[in-house]
């Protein structure tokens, strides 16, 4: 799915067990910076379970989608890996993220 | 501040003092842990079993303890000085830190490098991601819940209290290591270094300015 440049947004969903998407970043729209290839999902692979191959990207965010008004620096980032299962393509909107 | 003990008041004396002025340190008697008793009795079966040899567990632990920063300083100092190399770490760190000879193991690494526009800063939110198998064991701040929350939050307050202070017109990049791979900051080649030798660069290289928090020292 997704390429560099792509705007996405991170699911919001709240599953229990290890889950390496942060929750302050559940539900916010960024870019896609850098595609990183495929690993084991790491949801499987913590508990000793066979772990399908999911592709993991970098995603970049700006501190306004994160933080909104208490964004002291609006136009600084956040980059952060994100695996496919939690991204959501996000489309016909225009966006900020650097 | 080290003979700065203010906080501690006088209310209560000092026999809490050591005679150097410092509070004696707690000594280690509280019993193990689940989790000491668990790698006590697997690594002690693992050893009887004869799938590994205390010998074996003990060269592990020293080559862990000789990777420093130092590993690190000259791959930047490499980068600094050969703008090919500087272009292979960038587009993809691992192999071009094994191609100078370091065994980094399944190491996967991203170099972001730091400009007039861009400062770029690393951090682990979820726990304490760290290039170790370059850089060694990570500081003990890198760890703590402070430093974890408030570098995605407020990265420029962090970064003052670290003494690094950035102007407006330069952006600040939070790296936060989520996944997979570990982070390298290439801090900028300071003014003032023009001819000098990769050795006598790598010497200004701080482990600081790898994660971010600092910027390289100046030449003397």
């Amino acid at each position: 799915m997704a390429e560099p440049g792509q705007r996405v947004r991170v699911a919001r969903m709240m599953p229990p067990g290890h889950v390496r998407a942060p929750a302050y970043l559940r539900g916010k729209t960024g870019v896609i910076e850098r595609r990183l290839g495929a690993f084991g999902n790491p949801e499987k692979l913590a508990y000793g379970l066979p772990a399908e191959p999911r592709d993991l990207f970098r995603v970049r965010f700006t501190m306004a989608e994160v933080w909104g008004a208490e964004a002291g620096h609006p136009a600084d980032t956040i980059d952060a890996e994100i695996y496919e299962h939690w991204l959501e393509p996000v489309t016909g909107e225009t966006g900020d993220a650097a | 501040m080290p003979h700065d003990h203010h906080d501690h008041g006088h209310d209560h004396g000092h026999d809490h003092l050591s005679p150097s002025g410092h509070p004696f340190r707690a000594d280690n008697d509280a019993p193990l842990t689940y989790w000491q008793t668990m790698e006590i009795a697997v690594r002690e079966l693992l050893i009887e079993k004869g799938v590994t040899t205390a010998a074996e567990v003990q060269a592990q632990i020293e080559a862990m303890d000789a990777r420093s920063p130092a590993n690190g300083a000259a791959v930047v100092a490499r980068a600094w000085t050969d703008p090919a190399f500087k272009a292979r770490l960038l587009a993809d760190a691992s192999p071009a830190v094994r191609e100078m000879g370091f065994d980094i193991g399944p190491l996967k690494l991203v170099a972001v490098e730091n400009t007039d526009t861009v400062h770029n800063v690393i951090v682990c939110t979820l726990c304490s991601c760290y290039p170790r198998n370059l850089l060694g064991l990570p500081p003990d701040w890198y760890k703590t819940r402070e430093y974890r929350s408030r570098t995605v939050k407020e990265p420029r307050k962090v970064l003052a209290e670290f003494g690094v202070d950035l102007p407006d017109s330069v952006t600040v990049r939070v790296h936060d290591s989520t996944a997979d791979m570990r982070y390298l900051v290439v801090p900028a080649r300071p003014a003032g270094t023009e001819g000098m030798d990769e050795a006598a660069l790598a010497a200004l290289v701080t482990r600081d300015s790898m994660i971010g928090t600092g910027l390289p020292r100046r030449p003397a």
